[in-house]
């Protein structure tokens, strides 16, 4: 419900450049040492308490087997080894599943982006009947509880033989992120003035040319934070693999192959620490680097009715 | 043991190409046909709004809408592993071979009874619903106050010029960036009773370390601990978008009036904040109330006491396989989040009168 068009963001003055005082409080010069101190204390331990399990992770991954059950603190262990890596990627099938992730994540997203981006043209450009009752529809959807569509998807697969395959996996996945692609392109388009477009139709290109030669090119950005969405909702589902594929170990995706590393706690402690990292390194520095960009088109998305 | 080898790649490549292409063939056929029915036939204005919503409303309504209608369907039905073909019979129906003279009350007792079922019966082995749905009421508002708190606590402190700003902000976010599956499992990891580094501190400080896994109290604030940690830098970012928002001018007419840094906070920053927290609070909210992962994951002992609405919907379908049932207990669960949504668009609605 985020989205809604109702809160009115718009209204409010865009930020000034920045002042030489702090925006809160009092001027930042006027603080004393000691509130600067209090400050920078309180913000390390956040940091500290947000990056401290990360850490954990890291330092379990480089435990040597004989050492995984232990009590030491220490964040870069004394015998430190990259031995639980090279078991998870040559003995285990973690290719495997970070295979399966890749690809049905990297079908499914491209699907969902095709068809998002036609409908929120639609959406954006004409005012049909059941324009408003279908944006409203499409942002219900997002209160639906996952566990909530698992039962009949799951029912209607068993019937359709789509369990444990890719195939079941990819019709699936596509659709999932689709309503909330709709809302972010649909806000996006709105911002591209009708002047382009009504240019190029005088210029004797038909609308969807338009569509295609001006409004997406300019939609770059948008497209691709609804891509990276698309993507991340797929890469990260845990609960539409374990109810699809749980039973087709060939076609598991890295979050059931961890799971299962992660429930031989005592065995494989390390293999999962070491498996997570890899799969949250490419993920980690990829959000990092679009957050940016992430949250300006989520925001886009709300502004825009 | 599955390796990843030349074989396992062609044939995954070509099982999931067939499947885009099959796709892409079902949606030129859509349009040629929608398009000779609309533009050639009637030769209607909107056909290529319609050609451009195809697409997209079809798998809506396949994936979605159909799914969704056929549930309701299914929870009127004594559907479960054991009458899974085609043995299922609709409620009223089973209801009918019964004795007569046992049916008190045929609404309850047959039309509806997954439905009444789910408030008079265990929803899993032992709990009942209403516990359910108190422990989910306070999963969420424990979650989301949280969240709230720490996040604009946060970016209180990280809207000032200063060194290490960047650094900071970054560091704060990661939470958010890691993938939610590994975070959960993780922490599930940290949670042991010997080797996971909270008891590892406490056996340190001279106190006694917690079974989080097995009590099921801590258990329940394990869940806590962990999501709270996951949420806060979504809603730091987002607060802190909000206060870059806030002219400065504000707060410098504040001061010269006097207003001393609490009522600046309180008549200043709060109402102008406003418009960015409440749609980031409502979205915690139905986050929060819908988050699958942490309560299944934390939970490793399937402690019935540590479920929250969801994890029992999940429990109930693919634990106890009893679809019918689920079914119901699925629209019970999505009828009090619609109740929210509305009551939430009603209270919109009047602030919005105040504009």
């Amino acid at each position: 419900m985020s989205t809604n068009p109702a809160a009115p963001v718009q209204k409010f003055t865009p930020a000034p450049a920045r002042s030489r005082f702090a925006r809160f409080f009092r001027a930042s010069r006027g603080d004393s040492p000691f509130k600067r101190l209090l400050i920078h204390l309180t913000l390390i331990l956040a940091c500290v308490i947000a990056v401290y399990p990360v850490l954990r992770v890291v330092s379990v991954s480089l435990r040597p087997g004989d050492r995984l059950l232990s009590t030491s603190l220490a964040i870069i262990p004394p015998d430190a080894t990259l031995d639980n890596y090279l078991t998870v990627l040559l003995e285990k099938d973690f290719l495997l599943w970070v295979w399966n992730s890749l690809l049905v994540t990297v079908a499914t997203a491209l699907i969902g982006v095709a068809l998002a981006s036609t409908a929120a043209y639609a959406f954006s450009r004409w005012r049909f009947r059941g324009r408003t009752a279908g944006l409203i529809f499409l942002l219900s959807t997002q209160m639906i509880p996952a566990a909530m569509l698992m039962v009949p998807l799951f029912i209607l697969a068993v019937r359709l033989n789509l369990v444990g395959t890719y195939r079941g996996l990819v019709l699936a996945y596509s659709v999932t992120s689709i309503p909330f692609s709709i809302w972010i392109l649909k806000g996006y388009y709105d911002t591209i003035p009708i002047d382009l477009e009504e240019a190029a139709l005088i210029d004797g290109a038909n609308r969807l040319e338009a569509f295609w030669r001006i409004v997406l090119p300019l939609s770059t950005p948008a497209l691709a934070i609804v891509f990276l969405f698309n993507f991340m909702t797929a890469w990260n589902d845990y609960l539409l693999a374990r109810v699809f594929v749980a039973n087709a170990t060939s076609i598991w995706t890295w979050p059931l192959g961890l799971q299962l590393l992660q429930g031989q706690f005592t065995t494989a402690w390390g293999q999962f620490a070491a498996a997570s990292i890899m799969v949250m390194m490419p993920v980690v520095a990829l959000f990092l680097y679009s957050t940016r960009y992430l949250i300006s088109g989520l925001t886009i998305g709300s502004v825009k009715g | 043991m599955e390796k990843l080898t030349l074989d396992v790649i062609l044939a995954s490549l070509s099982e999931v190409g067939s499947t885009v292409l099959f796709i892409l063939v079902g949606v030129v056929v859509l349009e040629a046909v929608l398009y000779l029915l609309f533009g050639v036939v009637f030769k209607n204005k909107y056909t290529l709004p319609i050609l451009l919503l195809a697409p997209a409303v079809v798998g809506l309504t396949l994936l979605i809408i159909y799914p969704l209608l056929w549930e309701f369907n299914l929870s009127l039905t004594n559907m479960s592993l054991r009458r899974f073909g085609d043995k299922a019979q609709y409620t009223w129906v089973a209801c009918q071979s019964a004795d007569p003279g046992t049916i008190q009350n045929w609404l309850t007792d047959c039309l509806l009874r997954n439905y009444a079922d789910v408030f008079r019966l265990p929803v899993l082995k032992q709990v009942y619903f209403f516990p359910v749905f108190g422990r989910t009421i306070l999963w969420t508002v424990i979650n989301v106050v949280f969240h709230v708190a720490g996040g604009l606590g946060l970016a209180i402190l990280l809207n000032r010029p200063m060194r290490g700003r960047g650094l900071y902000r970054t560091l704060l976010i990661l939470p958010w960036a890691i993938p939610q599956v590994i975070a959960a499992l993780a922490w599930r990891g940290e949670f042991h009773y010997e080797y996971g580094f909270l008891n590892i501190f406490l056996t340190r400080l001279g106190l006694t370390p917690i079974s989080w896994m097995s009590d099921p109290t801590w258990n329940f604030i394990a869940m806590c601990i962990v999501n709270i940690w996951l949420g806060i830098p979504f809603m730091m970012v987002i607060l802190l978008g909000g206060l870059q928002s806030i002219s400065q001018e504000y707060y410098e007419a504040a001061e010269i009036d006097g207003a001393g840094a609490w009522q600046q906070f309180r008549s200043i920053t709060l109402p102008l904040l406003q418009p960015v927290m409440t749609p980031a609070i409502i979205l915690g909210t139905i986050w929060t109330f819908n988050n699958f992962n942490i309560p299944f994951f934390i939970n490793q002992n399937e402690l019935e006491t540590s479920d929250i609405l969801v994890t029992a919907l999940f429990r109930a379908a693919f634990q106890y396989n009893r679809y019918g049932f689920s079914a119901a207990f699925a629209f019970v669960i999505f009828i009090i989040l619609l109740v929210y949504a509305v009551v939430y668009i009603k209270t919109v609605r009047i602030e919005g009168i105040y504009e």
